[in-house]
């Protein structure tokens, strides 16, 4: 009899299996206290993300009705007429290519000014984080010295630099160029460098930052070995440094390519709107919102939106970036991918769904 | 070398034991050392000189805006009173910055905090996606969002028509959309840090959860609430382009939109004297934070992982 009670106490404890390892009957709990955040969440970015996609399709209807005399009001669906725009009737600018569709235009400056200011920015940046690491004394005035371009606000930091590029200014006094002043703000490709000068500026110390902080979690003991194992510095610094400080500045970079893709301040507020050589595709989008054409805005603001889903993906992807950074969901992932692994090599396709699951249970 | 045994010295001269504890540095010691000093003042003017041309600029004679004196001749206060003159209206501008800044982090702490320990503490199944979403919505283009909204604020969606241009929600609605993020990311990290045995302990002494969270991990986790609090606030206080679109009155301003539209007094002069003081005026309450918090946000920038 008590065998028998036995028995069934434990049967259906072995035949519950947790379908997630983060299954620990917190669920409801968890869902009642991140509820207020989510709902807020939900109303502040996800209704205008889905409105924004809405009025994607849309367009306003413009010019003056020919039977009334007035000017047409409303909007009207036209599908994905709002992209397929770009290339059936190109709205051409000049900036610095020639003459392209003006979002292309934005979408090319975006790209350079991402794709430089990142490299730039990474370089000086992890330079910064070294020198630092190696400190003797004095890293209390630099780490607040650092902290200054991060702390100005980027507007701020686009009219400073404005007056430093200035026709007259002190740029041109330094380069030596008073008689044969460049012309930084004047909407051509110097205007471009001086954006990208004032956003390298502005945001390499925080790469620095953020790299001292991966750096200083290397133990000591491993450039020792190194030093007894007769490496010189380089191959210090490729074969050590830089893989162990790799996860934490994968997501500084990251982080930095993502906010430079929707650059606006810098461009709006030192070379101006409307300025095609420095126009990026939030400063694009905006000009078409102020002018209250809602429907074209909002097309080029999810093209900006899904130029920066994919770019994230990549690096996630291709760099492996654990943006998260939760510990014990990434040892579950990795568990989980390990076990993956194993079974596909031992070619066991039965044996795959009860390994997986009693292996994410046992972490 | 000069590691030599205590007992050893009762037999030295002062000037045998004066050689020996000068350290014995060779001459590649030496150059690694005046290199990292030389690169540590590389960095410092690297981050200050911009920012000492500003302050400088700010010291100018109104008049002399664009003088590239390394050193204003002569030194002057004026434009700092031009700055709060009727015609650039700074302090309501200053005012109206502090009203968004601090109600909107006052929100996100108050949305933020307790899905922020629950993502830190509990463990459910659909973490995983909740953290990417939390991150992903940080990582949101902002024009994104704005021009539904603006749309929305104007009135000319017919189903809801609400005309909050120029009042303080139309820019703190949108600005949660970011500070939000930002703060529940921060708090779960620090709330990371806290060891779990604390509420366990606290519950074993007959604590509800709610009590143990309470009363033994918000005064524990108060630095980092209030580390995040800084970081949120900085971040709002920077804000552009909400503040540009949704508060456009000369009344409603905020101080990085109102610095950036200063108008001169004679003609088309763009008057840089009063835009780097009305700069330095809107940075100094952040340098202040900086420097005094410096050890707090710089652990709040690394360990919460918002870049």
């Amino acid at each position: 009899m008590a065998v028998t009670t036995a028995e069934q106490r434990t049967a259906p404890k072995a035949t519950k299996r947790k379908k997630n390892a983060f299954s620990d009957g917190q669920g409801t709990l968890a869902a009642m206290l991140l509820a207020p955040t989510l709902l807020v969440m939900l109303l502040v970015t996800g209704v205008p993300i889905v409105m924004s996609i809405t009025e994607s399709f849309f367009r306003a209807n413009g010019g003056v009705d020919p039977n009334t005399g007035l000017v047409n009001t409303g909007t009207a669906f036209v599908g994905l007429q709002n992209f397929t725009d770009i290339f059936a009737h190109p709205t051409l600018v000049v900036g610095v290519y020639g003459s392209l569709d003006r979002l292309i235009n934005a979408f090319i400056n975006t790209s350079l000014f991402t794709v430089v200011c990142v490299v730039l920015e990474t370089i000086l940046g992890v330079a910064m984080a070294l020198i630092m690491a190696r400190a003797f004394r004095g890293r209390g005035l630099v780490r607040a010295a650092i902290l200054v371009p991060w702390a100005i606000p980027t507007i701020v930091s686009a009219v400073m630099w404005k007056l430093i590029f200035n026709t007259d200014g002190v740029a041109n006094k330094v380069l030596g160029l008073s008689n044969t002043p460049i012309l930084w703000l004047g909407d051509n490709k110097y205007s471009q460098m001086a954006i990208i000068i004032a956003d390298v500026w502005k945001t390499a110390p925080f790469i620095g930052l953020l790299t001292l902080a991966g750096l200083q979690t290397i133990p000591a003991e491993v450039y020792e070995a190194a030093k007894v194992d007769g490496a010189n510095a380089w191959q210090t610094f490729v074969r050590i440094t830089l893989p162990m400080v790799k996860p934490a500045l994968v997501v500084a970079v990251l982080f930095r390519t993502l906010d430079t893709l929707r650059m606006f301040d810098l461009p709006y507020g030192m070379i101006g709107p409307g300025k095609y050589s420095v126009e990026t595709l939030s400063v694009f989008a905006y000009q078409e919102m102020s002018a209250t054409r809602y429907g074209t805005a909002a097309s080029y603001s999810i093209v900006l939106f899904l130029y920066i889903v994919l770019i994230a993906f990549l690096f996630v992807k291709l760099l492996g970036a654990d943006v998260v950074g939760d510990e014990e969901l990434k040892a579950v992932n990795d568990q989980r991918k390990r076990m993956h692994a194993l079974n596909k090599k031992q070619g066991k396709a039965a044996a795959v769904r009860s390994n997986i699951t009693s292996g994410s249970a046992a972490s | 070398m000069t590691q030599i045994a205590t007992p050893v010295i009762a037999h030295l001269t002062p000037e045998e034991l004066g050689a020996l504890q000068k350290p014995n540095h060779d001459a590649r010691w030496w150059v690694g050392k005046i290199a990292s000093v030389i690169g540590m003042a590389f960095i410092v003017l690297y981050c200050l000189v911009p920012f000492y041309w500003m302050v400088i600029s700010s010291f100018r004679l109104p008049t002399m805006g664009l003088s590239n004196d390394y050193i204003p001749n002569p030194i002057s206060f004026e434009n700092y009173p031009g700055v709060f003159s009727s015609q650039n209206n700074f302090f309501r501008a200053i005012l109206n910055s502090v009203v968004v800044s601090v109600t909107t982090t006052v929100l996100t702490l108050v949305f933020g905090i307790i899905g922020a320990y629950a993502l830190a503490r509990l463990r459910f199944a659909a973490k995983g996606f909740v953290l990417s979403i939390i991150i992903g919505a940080s990582m949101f283009p902002g024009v994104t969002l704005l021009i539904p909204l603006f749309k929305l604020f104007t009135g000319s969606y017919d189903w809801f028509p609400i005309h909050w241009l120029n009042q303080y929600q139309a820019a703190i609605i949108p600005s949660l959309s970011f500070g939000l993020p930002l703060c529940v990311w921060n708090l779960t990290a620090f709330f990371r840090q806290l060891p779990v045995e604390l509420e366990q302990a606290a519950m074993v002494d007959g604590c509800t959860p709610g009590e143990a969270f309470r009363k033994v991990i918000l005064p524990l986790a108060a630095p980092g609430v209030f580390t995040t609090a800084i970081l949120t606030f900085i971040a709002v206080w920077n804000e552009f382009m909400i503040s540009l679109t949704f508060l456009q009155a000369r009344d409603m301003k905020t101080a990085t939109v109102a610095l950036s539209q200063f108008t001169g007094t004679l003609g088309f002069n763009t008057p840089y004297g009063s835009i780097m003081a009305a700069g330095v005026i809107t940075t100094i309450p952040l340098l202040i934070l900086v420097l005094f918090f410096q050890r707090r946000i710089v652990a709040g920038l690394t360990a919460g992982g918002v870049k």
